[in-house]
């Protein structure tokens, strides 16, 4: 029995990291290219996909096309570049303790 | 009336150890109820009034930050504190960003323990309503009387949201303010108006001129009794929102003045009511769709990616670039040159939205 309450002991859900890293977007949202880890859930970056996409629609609708949109977050900066349509979008998560910079000894 | 604490844990044995402690050891002797689950802890939140809620980031189904997320939209007075094993500096961040009032690594030594108990019980002694998250239980009055009455000198810098104010403090004397344009006495009036503050305790600054020579004592009485006497000024709805609507028309006149700016769009809430006031854009309809659509979206997806507030959208297109913010009930949409530079943009952005504020 205590084999088996093992087993069946409740999984935890995976903390999801915010990952830092580009992807692309065709005109319909499709990503062609991603640099961001598997385990950063699909769902998630449809969800930016689809924000950011709607924002450079209705942006054009409005008489005022964009080339850039930069999000800011206080933990997460989204920066997305049109291309025809489509899209390369950064995601950049923002730490409140940095690693400090190395500097050159030369 | 008896505190209460909501712990939540997927551990059982870390429950009943950490009830245990924090019932008996603490001087308010609260008490401490217990959760398993995520859902379990967000009913009992539902159905009853907790002064603080301790919780774990790793859980099954529903994770910390979730929880966190919603607690934190439906009681905003409720005290937060993570209490978990993850290291990562990235959640801490992210926790943070999301409002919680203190994150801690779960105690390993005595020593440790005895600061997490110490911070719980101040936490738990800090008053609901107003006065400063970053100390608890002192009022801005209390800060500045403690650090003139230690004869301290010091630079106070208070935010209140977007917008900034400074106190210095020379010697245990109160010599200069500044805030959203103002120094000297009304500067540090003003601040001492502002409700939900955070501060920062900054190095003296010598150097700086003298400008206030009232003493502290007499400073802090002109200014309860200013902010008595606004308090006991009657004025009617329709005197309020006529008021405001020509504050509204020279705040926009007076930010169109501002360098670079091309248009300025506001939609503003009065009374339920959502209005667009704008200057030098002939349709404003569609920009302000624009606007309320995005921001929105974008406030909905920060929320579910669980990064803290939005701060602000800024685009750049080939005739202009445009900012968005939301400054409490009001959304802006600014419109600029497109000539101008990222780091005139924000700055222009920053005072706008003091402007705004103010």
């Amino acid at each position: 029995m205590g084999f088996l309450s093992f087993i069946k002991k409740t999984k935890r859900t995976k903390l999801v990291r915010l990952p830092s890293g580009s992807f692309t977007l065709d005109r319909d949202g499709n990503v062609m290219t991603s640099t961001l880890p598997q385990g950063f859930p699909d769902s998630q970056i449809q969800a930016v996909s689809k924000c950011v996409l709607a924002a450079f629609q209705m942006a054009k609708k409005a008489q005022m096309p964009l080339s850039e949109l930069i999000v800011n977050y206080s933990a997460l900066r989204i920066l997305a570049r049109e291309l025809r349509g489509g899209a390369i979008i950064f995601l950049m998560p923002s730490t409140a303790n940095p690693p400090a910079r190395t500097t050159n000894p030369n | 009336m008896q505190q209460k604490i909501l712990l939540l844990d997927d551990e059982q044995d870390f429950l009943d150890l950490y009830k245990e402690m924090l019932g008996q050891h603490l001087s308010t002797l609260p008490e401490v109820r217990t959760a398993l689950t995520g859902s379990r802890a967000l009913s009992m939140l539902e159905s009853d009034k907790y002064a603080l809620i301790i919780l774990d980031l790793h859980m099954p189904k529903m994770d910390g930050l979730q929880v966190l997320a919603i607690a934190r939209r439906k009681y905003p007075e409720l005290r937060v504190v993570i209490l978990t094993g993850v290291r990562d500096e990235q959640f801490r961040t992210r926790a943070y960003a999301m409002g919680v009032d203190q994150y801690w690594i779960k105690p390993e030594t005595d020593q440790e323990m005895g600061l997490f108990m110490e911070s719980i019980e101040t936490l738990l002694s800090t008053e609901s309503h107003g006065g400063f998250r970053g100390v608890q239980s002192k009022s801005l009055v209390d800060i500045i009387q403690l650090e003139c009455l230690s004869q301290s000198s010091a630079v106070l810098k208070i935010s209140n949201g977007a917008v900034e104010g400074r106190i210095w403090i020379q010697n245990g004397e109160v010599i200069d303010a500044e805030a959203i344009g103002l120094t000297s006495e009304p500067a540090f009036q003003r601040i001492l108006t502002w409700k939900t503050v955070s501060y920062e305790v900054l190095p003296p600054d010598p150097g700086r001129p003298r400008r206030i020579f009232t003493s502290y004592q007499g400073l802090l009485l002109n200014t309860a009794q200013a902010m008595d006497e606004a308090a006991s000024q009657v004025v009617t709805p329709a005197q309020d929102d006529v008021a405001s609507a020509s504050d509204s028309a020279v705040m926009l006149a007076d930010i169109s003045q501002l360098t670079g700016v091309e248009f300025v769009l506001a939609s503003v809430t009065r009374k339920k009511k959502r209005t667009q006031e704008f200057t030098g854009i002939e349709d404003p309809k569609p920009v302000a769709e624009w606007m309320e659509q995005t921001l929105e979206q974008f406030e909905q997806l920060g929320e579910s990616l669980q990064v803290g507030q939005m701060q602000q959208i800024i685009g750049t297109g080939p005739q202009r670039k445009a900012a968005l913010a939301r400054c409490g009930d009001t959304r802006l949409c600014i419109g600029f040159g497109a000539s101008i530079s990222a780091d005139d943009l924000r700055e222009t952005m920053k005072t706008i939205l003091t402007k705004w504020v103010s």
